[in-house]
């Protein structure tokens, strides 16, 4: 699989990073590098292998429904890099 | 099974609609799906909010177990298969109420697999026109916050209380052919989930809501490209999105275009659906296996109990009430279709039975329709419904015990009626205070009917001379003088004889 | 007392509590010394006031006659990876400038239980990612470390717990913590002369820890000897309800059953660790420690990990794809950078933040993890990832069933030159090619100083054990630690 600008491009704006055009281009063959090496594990058979599910065996605890935190409007928003009348705020969305 | 006859006239003749909801219900619980902020509906921005749902740098997700339990309950009572090994995934995107920037989901291997629910296309006989609808899949995912966008001219808001909140994401076959089969879905759907007590179904509240998917083909084609509109709030929408987006595909088909697959939105005030290009963008979820989260395994302990606390189901209910309580199938169907209706019934029923020292099923019709009639009447005149109701379930039974046992007659029955609703008082605290009290006094009751045939000797005279429709002016005037409180009976006996002279 | 920032966290725990010099005494000494050692750019913030609060906490315990706690009046850095209450806590990068959380780590909130005190935040590769300490966004890491033969070339630290190494090394801190995901603790420790171990995935808790690659972050000390390591790993690990991946069982009582003697242990000697273009320098030091183990006790068995060759490929499928989805939540919406010009929208408020908050190395593998789980490409990289993962796991699985421990060089080389790799991805991941396997079959492991290089330069030797025999791993680790006298240091150009 070879990656080309246009598809740099295209992860980019999946991953929300803004790109040049010169940033694709420099990218393209240094991914293409990348995941050239990373194919190489086209080579083992795992036709009869399960995927890696919990790297130790341990089992998902459930906790117990219980209120344990809330009431901290102001530790939630005080990192915010803006912020109104207890909101978070971002540029106005059209849906 | 009954086929759908619902066919939309085209021009070009007659075309099916098939139809498939994804509704996410919101699991009753009182902390998150996976931190302990609270889940309460109303509450002020950012208030119900943990560092975990404000995805702060190295905040991990923890399980509440209660969630899961209610997606399971809520899988037993459709008869679904229940996955003792489950996974969550994460879901990839970015959008301002999304604050990890991903939901966790379950798409590989969802929690609940395949079950199913029967609807009732005829409400006068449940059983006349039932069919099934199935159920791909049930599992469980976070909501996501809310934007506010009319707050700031240049800005939203931004309020996560809902991000995290644990959501049923109930996904059918796309086995509906007609809007009445989707409201009689979505109706049915949201009774078995308040029954089990795991959603408490308010579309209002957006507690629950479904995503609506449409195709129309020519009958008995393949599948058309289907359009999904989103987030649509009450029944009544769902039904209107049905028709609307099946008519607005019919005229683009016949018009020689082409049905986009892509997201909508039904906007009740234009009547019409619309798509949602802005979310449209290169949608690429990049689903994967959250590796914050191990797989989910139950126990058989964990299902037992989950099986264990189950209630009687609608269906059940339905046909337990018409073949034990001797209810007609409209009664019985009316009065399981919801669950605290069928709870309210169920305590007048049982407080009837224990003050008559009687079977329920003995006293059931008499409530049944009390209820149905009476009490519903008097909600609906006074803008009230059961929860609200003025008189309780015990009241009731009071009042139908006194009725049944002679001290009320009908018409006194809802003259004490009237007062409870008014003044919240019991019946027999009525009865006595106000002397309401049916008398089968011969000799009162003998009086006054001297005394009323003396006043009338005209219709006495018409009545001797065999119109003998005027029985029913005597009655009506000697109730009238014993202001209501004569046994009927015993007015009619003895009117019979007086008259007869 | 000459210089108390010449002892270990053992020496200063005991001297302290046997009153051979006061808390405060200790802390000021290692105050002096972090604010002489800024030429090595091993902290981006400094906390000497947190330091001389646990000091005087120590101190007050035992003018009253209290009990002291396992590590009381003990200054240590912290890795710039935990979240810190109120110190801004960054991960090396432009996007969490000036973050400060409202929370602990829990890993930090048990050092400090512990009675530890802090000197700062370390610096790191940004967001973890790194192998020599040049991706932070506050400047590289240097090595105290130098080449002989009059060489001054500033030398890496290894990454990504460079900060970490730099400052052990150079007796800025007698201990700090490490997060290890392919070897973030063990290859700067072999850098850099020290002893560094990465537990049992789920030994410690990763609640507050800035993430990288959840499947494969583990936290674990870093100090000069083996002994410090399991002092600090005791008071770091423990189950914590609020990892679903943390473990619930107790943590041993590692630094007490400490023992060299390795008789009835048997050591596997994996054949494919040994590649091509490995110094002899490095396969010398390997068979030294083949000698070591014998020495202490031990059988020395061959063994082989088939799947070796693939580990690293496969991290750099894995690593990435939780990445690119672990990072997606820094957005400018609720912390750290915002960048939003005049008519932009959310959209690319958001492709702008995080093209000027995250550093190349780090867009880079958020677009290589993007990639790998996109549409029509997850099965042939991700899930075939993944599978191979689980036979690097049975690889290890297998061997364990031969053997009790494994011995391995911990890098393929000594510390090299900054800039001598950044400039070509591929030659700076394959740095991790003997720590990574472990880090996919969450093994313990841990990196131990074992001798010099021709140009001086230290060399560290990896044990890798089976899961939760973290003492195996630091016994075998003390043995050769024994035998190998290393005792080397940098010496003083800061």
């Amino acid at each position: 699989m070879s990656v080309d600008t246009a598809t740099v491009k295209k992860v980019a704006s999946l991953a929300r990073i803004a790109i040049s055009d010169a940033d694709a281009e420099r990218l393209a063959p240094e991914l293409n590098n990348i995941l050239g090496w990373i194919e190489q594990l086209g080579e083992v058979d795992t036709s009869s292998v399960e995927p890696m599910t919990a790297v130790i065996p341990n089992k998902l605890r459930l906790r117990e429904d219980v209120v344990t935190e809330g009431n901290q409007r102001d530790a939630v928003l005080q990192n915010a890099p803006q912020g109104e009348h207890g909101f978070f705020t971002v540029p106005k969305v059209v849906e | 099974m009954t086929e759908s006859t619902y066919r939309i006239q085209g021009e070009t003749g007659e075309w099916e609609v098939v139809i498939g909801l994804e509704v996410h219900a919101q699991v009753t619980s009182n902390a998150k799906l996976f931190s302990g902020a609270a889940t309460a509906f109303g509450a002020e921005p950012n208030s119900q909010v943990s560092l975990i749902d404000a995805a702060m740098p190295g905040m991990l997700p923890t399980p509440n177990q209660e969630c899961i339990r209610q997606a399971v309950r809520t899988g037993m009572a459709i008869g679904a298969v229940i996955n003792k090994w489950s996974r969550f995934d994460r879901k990839n995107y970015f959008y301002a109420d999304l604050p990890q920037g991903y939901q966790i989901s379950q798409l590989f291997h969802p929690l609940v697999g395949e079950g199913q629910i029967d609807i009732s296309l005829d409400d006068k006989d449940p059983e006349a026109n039932v069919k099934t609808i199935g159920i791909e899949r049930i599992h469980v995912e976070q909501d996501a916050g809310k934007l506010m966008h009319d707050q700031h001219p240049t800005r939203s808001y931004v309020d996560l209380n809902r991000a995290g909140v644990a959501l049923m994401e109930i996904v059918s076959k796309p086995d509906m052919r007609s809007p009445q089969e989707a409201g009689a879905y979505l109706s049915k759907l949201r009774a078995i989930l308040r029954y089990v007590g795991s959603c408490d179904g308010n579309m209002d509240q957006g507690s629950m809501r479904a995503d609506v998917n449409v195709s129309v083909r020519k009958p008995g084609a393949e599948f058309g490209t289907r359009t999904e509109t989103k987030n649509v709030n009450s029944v009544r929408f769902v039904m209107q999105t049905v028709e609307i987006e099946a008519r607005r595909q019919v005229e683009v088909l016949e018009a020689g275009g082409k049905i986009v697959q892509e997201t909508r939105l039904f906007d009740p005030d234009k009547g019409e659906t619309r798509s949602m290009r802005s979310k449209e963008d290169a949608h690429d979820y990049r689903y994967f296996p959250d590796p914050d989260l191990l797989p989910l395994e139950l126990d058989d302990a964990f299902l037992e109990e989950c099986r264990a606390s189950l209630p009687e189901l609608p269906d059940a209910k339905r046909r337990r009430y018409e073949q034990e309580l001797g209810l007609s199938a409209y009664n019985a169907a009316t009065l399981t279709a919801d669950a605290d209706t069928a709870r309210w019934f169920e305590a007048l029923l049982a407080e009837g039975a224990r003050i008559q020292k009687k079977g329920e099923n003995e006293v059931a019709r008499a409530s049944a329709n009390w209820l149905l009639s009476d009490l519903y009447g008097a909600l609906n005149r006074l803008g009230k419904d059961l929860d609200t109701s003025p008189v309780s379930p015990e009241q009731g039974a009071e009042l139908l015990a006194l009725a049944a046992d002679g001290t009320l007659s009908g018409p006194l029955a809802k003259q004490v009626f009237e007062i409870m609703l008014e003044t919240g008082d019991a019946a027999g605290k009525i009865v006595e205070e106000r002397g309401l009290k049916q008398t089968s006094d011969t000799g009162a009751i003998e009086a006054v009917i001297a005394e009323v045939l003396a006043k009338n000797p005209g219709q006495l005279e018409q009545y001797r001379g065999g119109k003998e429709a005027l029985f029913g002016f005597f009655v009506g005037q000697t109730m009238k003088a014993m202001a209501g409180k004569a046994n009927p009976a015993v007015v009619n006996e003895l009117l019979k004889k007086a008259l007869a002279g | 007392m000459s210089d108390i920032t010449e002892l270990g966290v053992a020496e200063l725990r005991d001297g302290i509590r046997t009153g051979k010099f006061s808390a405060r005494e200790v802390a000021d000494a290692f105050i002096v010394k972090v604010s002489q050692g800024k030429a090595l750019n091993a902290f981006i913030v400094e906390t000497p006031e947190h330091a001389l609060a646990a000091a005087k906490a120590a101190d007050e315990a035992i003018a009253k006659g209290e009990p002291l706690k396992p590590l009381s009046g003990v200054p240590l850095g912290m890795k710039d990876l935990f979240a810190t209450k109120g110190v801004q806590t960054t991960a090396a990068s432009h996007m969490l400038e000036g973050f400060k959380p409202v929370y602990e780590s829990t890993v930090s909130q048990k050092l400090w239980d512990a009675g530890a005190g802090m000197l700062g935040k370390l610096n790191l590769d940004q967001f973890a990612m790194g192998s020599s300490n040049e991706t932070s966004y506050f400047g590289n890491v240097i090595s105290p470390w130098r080449r002989g033969g009059g060489d001054n070339a500033p030398l890496a630290p290894g990454g990504s717990s460079g900060g970490s190494s730099s400052a052990i090394s150079a007796r800025l801190v007698p201990g700090a913590t490490g997060t290890d995901t392919g070897g973030s603790i063990r290859q700067p420790a072999a850098f850099t002369g020290i002893a560094g171990i990465k537990p049992t995935y789920g030994r410690c808790s990763r609640y507050g820890i800035v993430a990288f690659a959840s499947s494969l972050d583990q936290a674990g000390p870093m100090a000069r000897d083996v002994r410090d390591c399991a002092i600090l790993l005791e008071n770091m690990a423990g189950f914590d309800p609020k990892d679903s991946t943390s473990l619930n069982l107790p943590v041993p009582n590692w630094e007490e059953a400490l023992s060299g003697d390795l008789t009835g242990k048997k050591i596997g000697i994996p054949a494919e660790y040994l590649i091509d273009g490995t110094p002899t320098e490095i396969a010398k030091l390997w068979e030294a420690g083949i000698a070591w183990v014998k020495d202490a006790g031990a059988e020395v068995i061959e063994v082989s990990l088939p799947h070796t060759k693939y580990a690293l490929p496969t991290y750099y499928i894995i690593a990435p794809a939780e990445a690119s989805s672990n990072l997606a939540r820094y957005d400018g919406v609720r912390y750290g950078l915002r960048e939003l010009a005049d008519g932009q929208n959310l959209q690319d408020m958001y492709a702008a933040t995080r093209a000027a908050g995250f550093g190349p190395e780090v867009q880079r593998r958020i677009l290589i993890g993007t990639y790998v789980l996109s549409a029509g490409f997850y099965d042939a990289y991700f899930t075939k990832a993944q599978k191979v993962r689980t036979l690097i796991a049975q690889d290890f699985e297998n061997a364990f069933s031969m053997c009790d421990l494994l011995l391995t060089p911990t890098a393929p080389s000594s510390a090299f030159a900054l800039g001598e790799k950044s400039a070509d991805p591929l030659a700076m991941y394959l740095n991790d090619v003997f720590t990574v396997p472990a880090s996919l079959a969450g093994l313990p492991a841990m990196s131990v100083p074992a001798g010099l290089d021709a140009g001086g330069l230290p060399l560290g030797l990896q044990i890798i054990g089976r899961p939760l025999d973290e003492q195996g791993v630091l016994n075998a680790g003390l043995a050769i630690e024994q035998r190998a006298g290393f005792a080397a240091r940098p010496e003083q150009w800061w």
